[in-house]
């Protein structure tokens, strides 16, 4: 064989490997879609997404309760993840000196590395008795700890490493020579960070937030260790809730022989599967606007 | 004989254990044109980098002598460095414009230092725009972003913008060194121009640019003070055999 005929087959046989995976998100959404059919013909699809009935016994599947249980936990732990994440990034990057840089950031990437399932245990041993012994009676309420706050508050923790480092890596994408302009004219440090880090990285920043989001609202382990499971729509942080991917993994394999539940099941997964991409999509789509603007 | 501007004395620099500058001391003169020569690595861009401070920006130095600029030494931990770099202007090698627009880039040092009148701003930007020969490329589209000029074109704004703030020293660091060679003239001609109002400070390892520009030459080598004086003085009558083996060449 020529090298010349050699370096085609090789290209081809490094071609196999790079579409297969991304042919496996295709097959995904496939199979997810072709098992919930069964579930989708029996109500229109916004029955199903509106209802906030989940009676499987009675044929009810209603996903409201669920749907919102994944909102209210997500946000609440974004809400208390995005201030830390940047706020520590921008000091990571900007002002601290190598040396505490280079002791910090091991440490953020290790938790980052962490299983969530000591997350969830950490949440029940900390947070929860936290929880249900101080703030909850603190603010006049009862609560068992097992709740949406518990959830966010561990969710926090876990999409906040990613947070900082994704957008550490961003701030640094600023030239040197940037800062130093502003620098060189007296700025404060402060003010070159507000006038030129992040003017210029704002687009990055926004993208690595709603990165931060669809990956928080995947998070099952921890978040279903913590959260309460209760197939109910929430009215408040204290309430229990029952995020999506807690309902598949707790419900997958029990209870298969009520009809329907199985495709109700890789409904919910279809519908996280569908707003973790939009996500993904909307992170991409954001970055674009905000680079043509630029 | 000529009024001294920057006044280094004795000046040692260490960066991570490593002495990079070597017990230097020179006095620059006010209002001249001071080329800072001499082989890659010697310490040049150091040396200017540590007249405002931005040496110390990434790593801690360790730094021993003064550098004295208005009767202040300006290697004392304590002194503002805001008012130090507003002083001390500084144009880098390539041009940096902030993310902003034309007029915002020219007047973002007004605005930190505190002024925000409207006609302040307009008047001191046209100045500035017209001592870079600016003003009648670009009066017509001051709200287009600065990146949209070309690189000699943002060369001229960063130098607009570090006169703003009316600062008595400006930097150069290979000022020129990426822009075509017309631009590059263009850039010269300004600093000739300007050194009447501004004691200016030019790093270069072009020496067909030190001998056109400079007044005065400072030439290290290997962190070391090797020689400095007048530039027709240096040029033409080294008196040090490195100054002698550098000027012909032997070394680049």
């Amino acid at each position: 064989m020529t090298r010349y005929s050699r370096d085609r087959v090789i290209s081809s046989v490094l071609f196999v490997p790079a579409v297969f995976s991304s042919i496996l998100l295709f097959v995904m959404v496939i199979v997810l879609f072709w098992k919930s059919e069964a579930i989708l013909s029996t109500k229109p699809l916004v029955d199903l997404l509106l209802s906030s009935s989940w009676r499987p016994v009675a044929g009810n599947f209603g996903y409201l309760p669920f749907i919102m249980g994944t909102i209210w936990v997500t946000a609440l732990a974004m809400i208390l993840a995005i201030p830390i994440s940047l706020l520590s990034a921008i000091y990571l990057s900007e002002y601290a000196p190598p040396r505490i840089r280079d002791t910090i950031q091991p440490v953020i990437d290790l938790l980052s590395g962490i299983p969530s399932v000591i997350f969830g245990l950490f949440g029940i041993l900390l947070i929860i008795p936290l929880i249900k012994n101080s703030v909850a009676p603190l603010l006049g309420i009862n609560s068992s700890g097992y709740c949406i706050l518990a959830g966010g508050l561990v969710l926090a923790i876990m999409v906040f490493p990613i947070l900082i480092s994704l957008s550490f890596e961003v701030f640094q994408t600023v030239p040197r020579e940037m800062r130093e302009a502003a620098l060189g004219l007296g700025a404060t440090n402060w003010e070159a960070v507000k006038h030129v880090v992040l003017k210029k990285t704002y687009p990055g920043v926004i993208a690595v937030i709603i990165l931060g989001f669809s990956r928080a609202f995947g998070e099952t382990m921890a978040v279903l260790m913590v959260v309460g499971n209760v197939a109910r729509v929430p009215s408040s942080v204290f309430d229990p809730a029952y995020p999506l991917p807690a309902l598949i993994a707790n419900n997958y394999g029990e209870m298969m022989s009520i009809p329907l539940y199985d495709s109700a099941l890789m409904f919910a997964a279809l519908l996280l599967l569908a707003i973790v991409v939009i996500f993904n999509l909307m992170a991409q789509y954001v970055l674009m606007i905000l680079r043509k603007v630029e | 004989m000529n009024e001294t501007e920057i006044s280094i004395k004795n000046f040692s620099l260490y960066i991570e254990n490593r002495q990079i500058l070597k017990n230097i001391s020179v006095d620059i003169p006010k209002n001249q044109i001071t080329a800072i020569i001499g082989p890659s690595g010697c310490g040049k861009t150091t040396l200017l980098r540590s007249i405002n401070r931005m040496v110390d920006l990434y790593t801690p130095v360790l730094a021993e002598g003064e550098i004295i600029i208005n009767g202040k030494n300006v290697l004392d931990p304590d002194i503002n460095l805001s008012l130090l770099r507003k002083n001390v202007g500084m144009i880098a090698q390539a041009p940096n414009p902030l993310p902003l627009s034309i007029y915002d880039n020219v007047v973002y040092g007004l605005r930190i230092h505190g002024i925000h009148e409207r006609s302040a701003l307009d008047t001191r930007a046209e100045q500035c725009l017209q001592s870079v020969g600016l003003w009648s490329e670009v009066h017509d589209r001051l709200k287009d972003p600065a990146s949209q000029l070309s690189l000699g074109q943002q060369q001229r704004l960063c130098l607009a913008r570090a006169l703003a703030v009316e600062p008595e020293i400006l930097l150069c660091d290979e000022t020129t060194s990426a822009l075509d060679p017309i631009s590059a003239r263009h850039i010269e001609n300004e600093l000739i121009c300007l050194k009447n109002d501004y004691t200016i400070v030019f790093v270069t390892h072009i020496l067909r640019q030190a001998k056109r520009l400079a007044d005065y030459v400072v030439f290290l080598y290997l962190g070391e003070l090797v020689e400095h004086g007048p530039a027709h003085e240096v040029f033409t009558n080294p008196q040090d055999p490195r100054t002698k083996a550098y000027l012909e060449g032997v070394f680049g």
